[in-house]
């Protein structure tokens, strides 16, 4: 069964597990959900519903999309990078190959891509820079010049460090205890390298320090920043209003936005960073 | 399906199934999977006479069949409703319940007023924050008052209070129908920060969790006033648990989080309620409402 959306919009479509594999300190999902790898475009995400009919589970889980394919030996797949932080990512990585999975997707909105062949930096911290790799891609579709920034805790916290450097021009990489690359974080090596390469815009997928200090350093730079926050647990279609973000529109004013449906890339100098978790006192209807 | 009639009237409200979306689980997103002409009736987010910023996040955690949330009734404020949600659901001839709270009778009183001349209203439920027989009367007078005739008022029960005194207090003062549950009372502790889960502090309890306490609360109000329209909302989730919503004594039902989980449910759910009907001879929607009350002892359908 499925139900299908506008031509664009998301579907949602009972799938199945084809793979879990374990990618250093995370697992690599692959799935078969048809319909949603045409629809695809860097920066959505996909919504499981996880542990089964007759689960205790009663919200979605989001993951970003690392990668889709629209053909293939098993129709359209899925790719997602998690790690298991709870009982229903450990349910997910240890579903087998066949498991049936109700996925929703591509929800969101995807990063803006730049009309002209400008110079990109790609920033992510561990698995949530999953989704930069299909980016990257299409941007050098577009003769954009790709470098990347790749940051982890330890080895093992890194993603895509070898697949980075066949998809860009340049790699750079840290970890926090220095056990390869840089000695630091992301945010920490972006200044220089952004002078480096000349960089025009920065995308960026990670925690909120993360994609704050991004933001903070690409606009010292002058450069545009495309931030994708992580979007909390709920239904990611835009129904529950749970994962609100106070974002500053077009009109200069503060509005409480869902990071599943104006999200999850936005603007970096657009979100107000420093109150996320709260409702701003200028936010419109706050009170 | 079979050739189950699934129709039902709520309080002059002609809806083809008693399947309705309930306030606060259910936007306009929700066409993307769902024929939200199909439902019963659409019931909007909750909407305020001003503009609302809503509760800081985390506003939603789960919990082992359950969904405690505080939102805070995040919405644009009436006049934003009026110009985008309440047009686009007219256009599409979605039958439309308005959710509609207010802080004070005054609130209430204009909230009423201007929906009264907004084209597209089916009906308007008033969302009860107050579990205060004297108070929901006063709200629910105010609001029937300003709306006309043809528009069926529903009193959205507050959480926590003797259901039964509220429902009558709702009626008594012009309510065409009732609505229980509203979510329960709740509270999670985040076991890193050790304070309260949600940005608000407490919460409410909805999901799975809730669907026998909302079938209780369903029970009382049938078994006191049978005459009295019930629309039974709490973690529906399947055919039987809206099947049990009827036999209960509800006329119509609600789903909220399931939708969550879920945005095709309604289509799902009313399948299966029909199928449901079906296995146990029952003609309609209809002849199933309140009939857990007088099923003899012994019987088996």
């Amino acid at each position: 069964m499925s139900t299908t959306a506008a031509e664009t919009g998301p579907v949602q479509v009972t799938g199945e597990v084809l793979s879990v594999k374990k990618a250093g300190a995370y697992q690599h999902l692959t799935m078969v959900a048809p319909g949603v790898a045409e629809r695809f475009r860097p920066g959505t995400f996909v919504t499981l519903a996880v542990g089964g009919p007759l689960s205790a589970t009663t919200l979605r889980r989001s993951l970003p999309v690392h990668r889709a394919r629209p053909t293939g030996a098993y129709g359209g797949t899925v790719e997602c990078v998690f790690a298991v932080e709870d009982a229903a990512t450990a349910w997910l990585a240890a579903a087998p190959a066949g498991t049936p999975l109700d996925v929703v997707g591509p929800l969101g909105r995807p990063y803006a891509l730049p009309k002209e062949p400008v110079t990109c930096v790609l920033v992510g911290d561990g698995c949530a820079g999953a989704p930069l790799f299909p980016l990257a891609e299409r941007l050098r579709e577009r003769s954009c010049v790709v470098h990347m920034l790749l940051g982890g805790a330890t080895e093992t916290a890194l993603f895509g460090a070898l697949e980075a450097r066949r998809a860009t021009r340049g790699v750079v990489v840290t970890t926090a205890d220095g056990s390869v690359g840089l000695r630091g974080g992301v945010v920490d090596a972006l200044p220089d390298l952004l002078t480096r390469v000349q960089a025009d815009v920065v995308y960026a997928a990670g925690p909120p320090a993360v994609l704050h200090g991004v933001a903070r350093a690409a606009e010292a730079h002058g450069a545009w920043s495309q931030t994708a926050v992580d979007v909390p647990d709920g239904c990611g279609t835009g129904l529950c209003l749970g994962c609100v973000l106070p974002v500053v529109g077009e009109d200069g004013v503060t509005r409480m936005v869902r990071a599943c449906a104006e999200g999850p890339v936005f603007r970096g100098d657009r979100v107000r960073w420093d109150d996320l978790g709260t409702v701003p006192s200028d936010a419109r209807g706050a009170s | 399906m079979s050739d189950v009639d699934l129709a039902v009237d709520l309080a002059g409200l002609a809806m083809p199934t008693p399947v309705m979306t309930a306030a606060g689980c259910a936007g306009r997103e929700l066409a993307a999977y769902s024929d939200l002409t199909a439902l019963g009736a659409f019931v909007t987010r909750t909407v305020t006479l001003d503009a609302c910023a809503g509760s800081p996040p985390p506003r939603v955690v789960e919990t082992p069949s359950g969904v405690v949330s505080a939102v805070g009734l995040q919405n644009p404020g009436l006049q934003g409703f009026l110009t985008t949600d309440l047009p686009w659901l007219a256009q599409r001839r979605v039958r439309t319940v308005v959710s509609a709270s207010a802080g004070s009778l005054a609130e209430y009183g204009e909230l009423a007023r201007r929906l009264a001349t907004a084209p597209g209203v089916d009906a308007v439920e008033v969302h009860l924050e107050v579990s205060d027989a004297h108070q929901t009367g006063k709200a629910v007078h105010v609001v029937r008052r300003d709306l006309p005739v043809g528009v069926p008022v529903l009193a959205k029960l507050g959480a926590g209070g003797d259901v039964v005194g509220l429902a009558r207090a709702a009626v008594d003062n012009g309510a065409d129908a009732v609505v229980v549950s509203q979510g329960f009372p709740a509270l999670v502790i985040d076991p890193r920060t050790l304070r309260p889960t949600l940005g608000a502090g407490p919460g409410l309890l909805s999901g799975p969790a809730v669907l026998p306490l909302a079938l209780r609360c369903v029970w009382d109000i049938h078994e006191a006033m049978p005459e009295v329209p019930v629309v039974g909302a709490g973690g529906v989730r399947t055919g039987f648990d809206a099947l049990s919503m009827l036999l209960a004594g509800a006329t119509a039902v609600q789903l909220g989080s399931v939708l969550l989980r879920d945005p095709a449910a309604a289509d799902r759910i009313t399948r299966e309620l029909a199928d449901e009907l079906a296995r146990r001879d029952l003609k309609s929607a209809a002849d199933a409402v309140g009939l857990a009350h007088q099923q003899p002892e012994g019987t088996r359908r």
